[in-house]
This record gives C-alpha cells, structure tokens and sequence, in this order.
C-alpha cells in the first residue's frame, strides 16, 4: 500500500494509507459499519474491533458520500459543510483515516 | 451537546449489551452478581437464544458480552457463538475455564471475532479461591495456559475488586502479562449474593483511593468496563465513559429473556421486560417505560450541591438500591464519605431491597466457598471470652458467612 503518485495534491499519494489527502478519493472502509444514532453515527470497525463516533449528522454524510466523489473536498462540499468548517472536517476526516474508517480508493 | 450528553438520552441501540445464557454454574462464587448456581427451567431455547441474535444483528449491535452463570455448561453454547459471529455480532464470553481445555482453546484460537474472559478474583489460590470456592483458582490458570498455548490473542483476566486483593493489583497484571493476557478489573457491586459478602469484602476508604491512584498511572493497559467512574472524584476522570449508562447504553438479558437495565440489577425494580413479548428485544429498548425514564434528564438530588457531582455523576443506581440507599444521594462508596454518612443514617430495621430472582444452589457442594478459610477481621473486643465474639449476635446469623445457604 505504498503506490506513490505525483499528480496528487500531496507529497504522498493514492492508496498510502499513511497520509491523509483531501485530494484523492476515498471511501468509508468497507470493514466499517456505521449505525445512526441521535448525535451522528456509532462507527464499528470489524477488522479493530474499535469502536468510534462520528459527531455530527453531516460528518456523517461526508463519510458515506466520500465513494461518490472524486476527492474528499467535493464530497465535503456536496454534505452542505460551511466553508469555515472546512478546516475542522478535515482535521476529523484525517483521524478516520489514520484508524482506518475511510481510506484512499483506486 | 457533548457525546456524553448523548448517552445520557439513549441510544438507538446498546452499545454494551451483557447476555446471561444460564443461571446453571459449575461454582459458587461467594459475591455472585446473578446469585447464579442452578439451570432455570424457563431458560431461552436454541431457536429463541437465535432469533435474539438475528433481532441484535438487525440493530446493529456488533458485539455482546455473554456471561452466566458459566455460559459454556449450556450445551448449545459453542452454536450459539458461532451463529453469533456469522451474523456479524461479535462475542466476548467470561467464563471461569471450566470448558476451556487444549482442543477448545485450539478451536477458539482458530476463530475470528471472539474475545475471551477467565475470571479470576484472587491472584493467589489463597486469596482467589475463598470467595470462588476450592480449586477454581488452578481451572482459570490452567484455561489461560491452554489458551497462550494454542495462540489465542489477548485473552482477558477479569478481576472484581475487594477488600483483599487490592493490594495484588500488580501481582494481576504480571499473571496477565505472563499470558499475554488483558487484565480487566471491576467493581464489586451489592448485586445478588454480593450483597451477603459486601460489607466484608468491598474495599476500604483508603484502598479506593490506592485503586484510583494504580489506574491513574496504568489506565491506558488495563480495562475497567468504565466501573469505577465514582472515583474521579478524587482528581482527575479516569479513562472511559464517567456515566451510569443503565438504560441509555447498557442493557442485561437475562437467561430466559428478561431484559434489565444492567448487568447489576437483575431486581422487578429494574425489569423492562421480555424478549419473548411482542416487538422483541427491540420494543423493549426502544420504548420500556423503565428505559424511557432513565434516559429523562437525572437530578443529582442529594448530591446536586457537591463539587464533584460532574466528575462522579451521584456513583452507580446498583451499589445504591442493594445497599437500601436512595438513588438520588450519594454512592455506598462516595469518596467524600458520604455514602458512610448514609449508610450509618439508614436507621434500625431498614430494609435492604432483594431480588426474587435467585438461583442459588441450595445444598453445599465440595466446590462451595467457605469464607472462613481467611480471617481478615479482628475480634470486637481484644479481651472476649466468647468465642463467637465478633461473628455475629443475632440468631439468624450463624456468623458463618456460607454464601448461599438459605440466601
């Protein structure tokens, strides 16, 4: 999972699971289920056995929109987040890619 | 709002469910929660224990804690676990290693999705084996044996705190690390027959804050089931939800389907109802009168005007109902005393509420524990000349704290 590539926005590219680009398309990891709750979404990684929350309905969005889109910041934009809540998003997104939530698609 | 406000108004599904699949128990340990020891005749069936299953997997509840009683004497326990995890509903099962010899240990190691939980109460046959009875001490360290042997990963130790093993928290956690074990230490709760061995076994006010300060240096590698939340009122909150989830997040089922509100207070109190009712487990979480009362916004009451009521959040609604506490006031074990201050206050001939639901085995086995093997207490006075002295006046009370006879 090491594929570099050079055309993407960052210095590290698709499929590094170790560098979160908000500039490459991901997806919710399909070893993640995600449960609606009242706040957001209880998230369950079956791989980990970890579970996480997802705080906000529209994070929760942004996360399940992410396959639909071709980078993470359109998908950010189509879940109708602010544009000053940008920064905040994809600080979170950045830690569900660090636990493995979503991850870089091909 | 805070995640934990959230919590506080329920969620749509548990995120801790324990299943009790027995009341049937190989031992009798001294301070069980469910006052386990026989087989309820009522227990759900194969087909029934199945469609709680599939209901658990439509609402996506992916894991369960199975407990008993010893859930593996049930002789469709090793179907039932691996129906569960082939519906995506992992299982953590806490045992006491009865069944747990070198080829299971082989089969669960080869098994994906299954925690495992050997309790152990003592980390000397000593200690362990007075309130668990004679030998279960070498059956949990023979199961954790063949387990390391067979490669099952991270077994968990799981440890109810008391009186006389609180000063063996790092003998625990060498055990644990020589099994390449999790060590998991809880809270003794008056729940069931604890409630017989509590005012003898539940640690001291000096030994709580001993607890608090091992797991403020070693909370990150050693789970707590977030059961000691009524500690962080001495500093700072320990690692974990600091919130009594009964009814919000956490839920009991019980062995023939009663649903309670947490693994602590199988009481009529806390019953909100069946999962053989109509609507299933679901109804039952989702609009119970009993659930949807405890997810309205609580009172501290009595401790509403203490500093620490946001750290401690009033303690657990458990420790103070089978103490005969109100539930609005202080925790039995409120680190401020006040818990003391209400227990002394309680009066003459009050009455400690119990369960209806007992399944204690009624004749002693050679198995039972006998808690006179280990003397902690000193006499009443230095110079008594009887020699009942300090073991109790009354004559329903022998003194002789045999756990389950008669209780």
């Amino acid at each position: 999972m090491s594929t570099k590539s050079a055309e993407s926005a960052g210095a590290a590219g698709v499929g590094d699971s170790s560098v979160f680009d908000p500039g490459a398309p991901y997806r919710c990891s399909p070893q993640v289920s995600l449960r609606p709750e009242p706040f957001g979404a209880l998230v369950y990684h079956f791989g980990t056995r970890k579970l996480s929350f997802l705080k906000t309905l529209p994070l929760v969005e942004v996360v399940k929109g992410l396959e639909h889109h071709p980078d993470v910041h359109s998908a950010i934009a189509a879940a109708g987040v602010e544009e000053a809540q940008r920064p905040a998003y994809l600080k979170a997104l950045a830690g569900l890619a660090a636990s493995g939530t979503i991850e870089a698609r091909q | 709002m805070k995640l934990v406000d959230h919590f506080q108004y329920g969620l749509n599904s548990p995120i801790c469910l324990t299943w009790e699949l027995t009341y049937a128990c190989n031992l009798s340990c001294a301070h069980c929660l469910s006052s386990s020891g026989r087989r309820d005749p009522r227990e759900l069936s194969t087909a029934e224990a199945k469609g709680v299953i599939d209901e658990l997997q439509r609402m996506q509840v992916f894991y369960i804690n199975i407990g008993g009683g010893e859930p593996t004497v049930r002789p469709d326990f090793w179907e039932l676990l691996d129906y569960s995890i082939d519906h995506n509903v992992g299982v953590k099962f806490s045992t006491n290693g009865l069944k747990i010899d070198k080829k299971r240990a082989a089969q669960l190691a080869a098994t994906d999705y299954v925690d495992i939980q050997i309790s152990i109460d003592g980390a000397t046959p000593e200690v362990n084996d007075y309130v668990r009875g004679p030998g279960s001490y070498d059956m949990a360290i023979r199961a954790l044996e063949n387990l390391a042997e067979a490669g099952f990963a991270q077994p968990k130790i799981s440890v109810v705190m008391t009186r006389q093993n609180v000063d063996q928290l790092d003998e625990f956690k060498a055990i644990a690390d020589k099994y390449g074990a999790q060590l998991r230490i809880t809270r003794l709760r008056p729940s069931g027959r604890g409630a017989d061995v509590w005012d003898e076994l539940h640690p001291l006010p000096g030994q709580q804050k001993q607890m608090y300060d091992w797991l403020v240096d070693r909370g990150d590698q050693v789970l707590t089931g977030d059961s000691f939340f009524h500690l962080s009122a001495f500093g700072e909150a320990l690692p974990g939800l600091n919130l009594c989830g009964a009814g919000r997040v956490v839920c009991l089922i019980d062995p023939v389907g009663d649903v309670y509100a947490c693994p602590f207070a199988i009481h009529e109190n806390f019953l909100a109802g069946n999962v053989r009712d109509e609507g299933g487990f679901q109804k039952v979480w989702e609009s119970s009168e009993l659930f949807t009362e405890l997810r309205k916004p609580q009172t501290g009451g009595a401790c509403s005007s203490c500093m620490h009521y946001d750290s401690c959040q009033g303690g657990c609604m458990a420790a103070k109902f089978f103490t005969g506490l109100p539930l609005d006031g202080p925790d039995p074990e409120c680190v401020r005393g006040f818990g003391e201050q209400a227990l002394a206050a309680r009066g003459e001939g009050h009455v400690i509420p119990k369960s209806e639901v007992d399944h204690s085995r009624t004749k002693l086995g050679k198995k039972s524990p006998v808690l006179l093997q280990l003397s902690m207490g000193r006499p009443d006075r230095a110079c008594e000349t009887s020699p009942l002295a300090g073991l109790g006046a009354s004559e329903t009370d022998s003194g002789l704290r045999l756990p389950v006879a008669g209780s």
